[in-house]
């Protein structure tokens, strides 16, 4: 039996690797008064709807997206931040 | 000597790398991105643009387009690939060149001429200038800082790969002032360990006549006439 899952997943770049817009975002905070904000990284959330077996599965398909298509491999880390029914 | 110039849906700068390859006396061929044959073309170039309107990232999209099976094909059976730009970004994307093109450091779409120094004359794109020539290129892009990790950079320099790199007008090296981008080792264009595939985010089909600013990209395409390739 498959079922409509909701999958969730965060697309960031990688530690180390210079982040200008993260730092435009932390600069504009500063200037704002934040003094709190240390570092930031702007990347991108994705929600995907996929009809798998489970939700392993379902997390297992996403998985094999990012490392095809979603997530450059030399500049971007990938993590699976939900997984639900797709309603 | 027929030469392949891709469309993709945002290409921009087709037109003018078809006019670069007619200007140095091949026989340009306008493929589609849907197409699945390179009408027996002896090169390939990749032209600038915003492909799929670089949705995701910079090539991510194109790079899976049903020509550029074909183009990977051609590309590992040797044959010579110019990637311009965008071309440059899809080429990364499709790991036939290594490393990635990200968001300038400046976060701004840097359109002007910039200085490149030939770095190596041993491929056939670049034999035909000399060696440390400082050529006068047009660039025009957002995501154009190469990045790629150590272990690559080591590799790019000690195989003498890396092809342009951007400098001060007189040649000498600034990385911090002269690099419109960020780029890392101020890296402009670099080839593949076979020679035979070039990525590079200056325009050389926009330096085709003294008239218009700069003659220094005829040099390259003529390169694609070149025999032996390094």
């Amino acid at each position: 039996m498959t079922q409509p899952y909701r999958v969730a997943v965060y697309i960031v770049p990688r530690r180390g690797i210079l982040d200008p817009q993260g730092k435009a975002i932390a600069d504009a905070l500063h200037a704002l008064g934040f003094g709190g904000v240390g570092e930031v990284h702007a990347g991108r959330h994705l929600v995907l709807d996929v009809t798998a077996a489970s939700a392993d599965d379902a997390s297992a398909q996403v998985t094999a997206m990012c490392r095809k298509l979603l997530a450059n491999p030399v500049t971007e880390d990938f993590e699976i931040a939900s997984v639900g029914t797709a309603r | 000597m027929k030469v392949g110039v891709v469309t993709f849906p945002g290409s921009n700068c087709d037109d003018d790398a078809v006019a670069a390859v007619a200007a140095v006396g091949a026989v340009p061929v306008r493929l589609w991105h849907k197409a699945h044959d390179l009408q027996g073309a002896d090169a390939i170039v990749l032209p600038g643009g915003f492909s799929y309107g670089d949705y995701l990232r910079a090539g991510a999209i194109a790079r899976f387009a049903p020509i550029m099976r074909e183009v990977i094909a051609f590309a590992e059976r040797g044959g010579p690939v110019i990637g311009i730009c965008n071309g440059f970004q899809i080429l990364c994307e499709a790991q036939l060149l290594p490393g990635a093109l990200l968001r300038n450091d400046s976060l701004q779409f840097r359109s002007e001429t910039v200085a490149l120094r030939v770095e190596t004359t041993a491929t056939r794109f670049t034999a035909r200038y000399a060696p440390g020539q400082v050529l006068r290129i047009p660039i025009a892009h957002g995501d154009g800082r190469y990045t790629a990790d150590a272990g690559t950079l080591a590799a790019l320099e000690g195989d003498g790969r890396v092809v342009f790199r951007y400098v001060r007008p007189d040649g000498t090296r600034d990385d911090a002032a002269a690099t419109p981008n960020g780029a890392m080792h101020a890296i402009a264009g670099i080839v593949n360990t076979a020679g035979n595939v070039l990525g590079m985010m200056p325009h050389p089909e926009r330096a085709l006549d003294a008239a218009l600013g700069s003659a220094d990209g005829l040099p390259l395409f003529e390169g694609l006439f070149a025999t032996v390739s390094a």
